[in-house]
């Protein structure tokens, strides 16, 4: 233990240079520079004074209904919820758009004040709805036309969750920033890191101490964070994401058709899933029901109607119908509890 | 010095017993198949004559159990056995001709067999006939809650056998069993194979011991009625099944799952069959009597629906054989949905047959991989649709599943061992057989037909050539043997008419 780093100092470490190493190799050629921190917050936090370093632009446009945690600018790019409390929106430098909205897209973008767009790829805390076809290449697309940085908050859609390392390679996009965090821990060592290209990590080389987070990037972290990636780079968790991915698909769909006046829609991409209600607080009575049940999922905070379903990647087939079974249960509970 | 000058090591006297079974294995394998067959038939007939008084005495040692059962279970495991195979030849040669090649069997050699407490006497019986049907020995150890009671009945076959010309030392019984003595005899040398049944830890040690095994799985057979069955037969055998030796058959049912549709007549045929139905703070009393810190409570094992209600503080009336537990969710962390040893039977009902075969699924995921299911169903489709949905080696349908996993009721194979395959974790997917302790060598001849295949069938009797010397030939008359092959099919006739007669 006297050999290993805590945190984001001044000295020069092992894991943090190995797991910047891997996570560069993970991401598109032209990513160039890792920033640590101990928190997704914190790590979007860092994605935005980067775009903004780089784009020399304040506005920063996120989804309506996002969000990126709770730390300062990322409390910015997320839902009023959060911030209004604490006085703490800055509704002047952060401006929301609808998702799968292309024109209100550009519209934020034309007036050329805009920094950097953030968005989670498949938006989480709204209920995981799936971005239509195309939407968000276009967004990208419409980032350089109006100089923007493209920032991909991953924090929950990547580590492979698709079946791609990053959902958003999944659609075709290569991201200036990316985001990761909460997966990358492997739940045991607080971490999230930020990936940027060269334009957006260039404050670096200017000032190496420009972010500094004394928790941030601990040794300890970094050895947990590459073996994460170990994990989740080997062939055989893909193969077992895709068909986990399957064998959910036709449960759920098993389940939605017994009920179809209760569990309406089923949103999918690979073990990322939201599962719709007919009623405005649905999501939260199965919330309920599966937690009495044994399982934890929680509902779209900024969408009731939707419970986020998130298994694990690393389930056995019996696992897997297991939780079928409880959800089905549950899913009936909480209907009879409605009507 | 106080102790004595030497130390009497139990583990060095049953590996010298593992060496002396070497020596009668030698011997036995060149017996023919007509001494074979006397020995066989005398062992099962002694075994048979003591089948009521050795039932009594495993209830009283034991403490559990039904006396009138298990005396069932011993006579099949002794006269019930040795006529299911008396057409069976597992010593003599055999000439494929076709093929050009002769099969010369092998025995195993020294086989190692542990004994359960559930299912002792009749298992022991089953395990020593099969061993000595294909010319084995047999080392025997008892499970230490049933230790007299093997002792007895291993003296009893031993006697019989010595007595029908075996080889001295075919027959062998550990006298003080325990858990290093154990290990130290599956990884001897001098062990051939190990019969492993019993929990789950020793047929695990057995696999670790580096000598062959065949070991068993646990069961946890869910039994599922579909809304064709025959409501008031599916409770009859239900609750005979569960009442069967008060459940200590691996095969007794442990949760049911009834289509919605039939759910309310078969719960009114259960209660008629003599089934209580438990309400929901008494299904609460049985959870925590049963299963007290999460795990089994022993006392309860083998005890009658009366005793164990009595003792969870459930009023039954006199009349009742099996309580029932409705189960909102079977999940691995409700313990009614593991396998409980007693006529306590967990019911899930479901809406549908596939959501029911789903259910039974799930009863598995708990326990019992490879072991058994059953059905009670009328549609030849959702029964081929359960048995292929399900990772189990037996399908009982229409029956009771405690006696026809057994081969009782049903016409499987006849066992005390129920191999539960690969999912099950065992090298035996089939009940246990004689055929499974004996190798074959085959003698291959040059498939050019120009090269010589002789006529070993004008050979014959083999045993004539090949006999060593000194080893008496117990010569059988035809007469004797059609007399004791008809007095043996009369015994069964009777144990079956009894069997089926009680239910």
């Amino acid at each position: 233990m006297r050999m290993v780093d805590m945190g984001n100092h001044h000295f020069p470490a092992l894991a943090r240079t190995a797991l910047a190493n891997a996570l560069l190799a993970t991401c598109h050629e032209g990513m160039s520079k890792v920033v640590y921190g101990a928190s997704g917050g914190e790590a979007n936090d860092i994605a935005i004074k980067s775009a903004r370093y780089a784009s020399k632009r304040k506005k920063i446009v996120s989804i309506f209904r996002a969000y990126h945690g709770n730390t300062g600018l990322s409390l910015g790019a997320t839902d009023e919820r959060f911030s209004e409390r604490f006085l703490s929106g800055r509704p002047d430098e952060f401006v929301h758009v609808r998702f799968n909205d292309i024109a209100a897209m550009e519209e934020a973008l034309a007036s050329r004040e805009v920094a950097a767009v953030i968005m989670e790829t498949i938006p989480a805390t709204y209920g995981f709805p799936m971005p239509l076809p195309g939407y968000l290449a276009e967004v990208k697309r419409l980032c350089e036309e109006y100089g923007s940085i493209y920032i991909a908050d991953e924090v929950q859609t990547g580590l492979m969750r698709t079946g791609e390392m990053w959902a958003i390679y999944g659609y075709g996009v290569e991201p200036d920033i990316l985001v990761t965090a909460k997966g990358i821990s492997g739940g045991l060592y607080p971490l999230s890191a930020v990936v940027l290209n060269e334009r957006c990590g260039q404050w670096l080389d200017e000032d190496g101490w420009g972010h500094i987070s004394t928790g941030a990037g601990s040794e300890l972290g970094c050895v947990v964070g590459l073996k994460v990636l170990e994990i989740t780079q080997r062939p055989a968790v893909r193969a077992m994401v895709q068909a986990a991915s399957a064998h959910f698909a036709e449960g759920l769909g098993a389940i939605a058709s017994s009920q179809p006046d209760w569990l309406i829609g089923l949103r999918q991409n690979g073990l990322v899933m939201g599962l719709e209600f007919n009623h405005p607080e649905g999501a939260k009575l199965v919330s309920r029901a599966l937690y009495d049940n044994g399982v934890w999922a929680i509902f779209a905070t900024f969408d009731t109607r939707v419970l986020q379903f998130k298994p694990g990647l690393l389930l056995s087939p019996d696992d897997c119908d297991d939780l079928l079974d409880r959800v089905a249960v549950s899913v009936a509970e909480a209907g009879e509890r409605v009507s | 010095m106080t102790g004595p000058p030497v130390s009497n090591d139990p583990v060095a006297r049953a590996r010298m017993m593992l060496q002396a079974g070497q020596w009668a294995a030698a011997r036995f394998r060149a017996y023919d198949h007509g001494s074979v067959r006397n020995i066989v038939a005398g062992v099962a007939r002694a075994g048979h004559e003591h089948a009521t008084a050795l039932a009594k005495a495993t209830v009283e040692e034991t403490g559990y159990g039904v006396a009138e059962d298990k005396a069932t279970k011993n006579r099949i495991a002794s006269l019930g056995i040795a006529e299911h195979y008396d057409g069976d030849d597992f010593v003599t040669p055999r000439v494929d001709a076709q093929h050009r090649i002769v099969e010369v069997p092998k025995p195993a050699g020294v086989i190692f067999a542990l004994i359960p407490s559930t299912n002792p006497v009749s298992t022991l019986y089953f395990k020593v006939i099969l061993a000595l049907m294909t010319r084995n020995a047999v080392v025997v150890s008892p499970h230490p809650g049933a230790r007299q009671v093997c002792m007895d009945a291993c003296a009893l076959l031993r006697d019989a056998a010595l007595q029908a010309g075996a080889p001295r030392g075919t027959i062998q019984i550990v006298d003080e069993p325990s858990i290093p003595l154990i290990e130290a005899l599956m990884g001897d040398p001098h062990t051939n194979v190990i019969l492993a049944t019993g929990g789950t830890g020793v047929v695990r040690a057995a696999y670790q011991s580096g000598t062959p095994a065949i070991g068993v799985g646990p069961g946890n057979a869910p039994v599922m009625v579909d809304r064709t069955a025959d409501a008031a037969a599916a409770a009859k055998d239900l609750v005979d099944s569960k009442a069967f030796d008060n459940s200590l058959l691996c095969s007794a049912e442990s949760v049911l799952i009834a289509d919605a549709e039939i759910a309310k007549r078969l719960t009114a045929e259960l209660t008629r069959a003599g089934a209580h139905i438990c309400a929901p703070e008494e299904t609460e009393r049985l959870r925590s009597y049963l299963f007290p810190d999460g795990h089994l409570n022993l006392e309860a094992v083998g005890q009658s629906a009366a005793t164990v209600a009595r003792s969870a503080g459930i009023r039954t009336s006199t009349r009742t054989r099996l309580l029932v537990t409705p189960l909102a969710l079977v999940i691995p962390e409700e313990p009614l949905a593991s396998e409980k040893m007693c006529p306590v039977l967990g019911l899930n009902i479901q809406p549908d047959p596939g959501a029911a075969i789903r259910a039974a699924r799930a009863v598995l995921r708990v326990a019992g991989a490879g072991h058994s299911a059953a059905i009670h169903s009328n549609d030849p489709d959702v029964v081929i649709a359960f048995s292929e949905a399900l990772d189990v080696l037996r399908v009982v349908v229409n029956a009771p599943n405690s006696t026809g996993v057994a081969g009782f009721d049903t016409n499987v194979a006849p066992t005390m061992t129920v191999g539960t395959g690969f999912t099950g974790r065992s090298s035996l997917g089939e009940n246990l057989e004689p055929r499974h302790l004996v190798n074959w060598s085959r003698v291959a001849y040059n498939k050019n037909e120009a090269i010589a295949f002789p006529d070993f069938e004008a050979l014959r009797p083999w045993e004539r050539i090949f006999k060593p010397q000194g080893i008496p030939h117990v010569e059988e008359t035809t007469d004797a043997s059609q007399e004791l092959r008809e007095q043996i099919r009369q015994l069964v006739l009777e144990e079956l008419r009894d069997l089926v007669g009680s239910r």
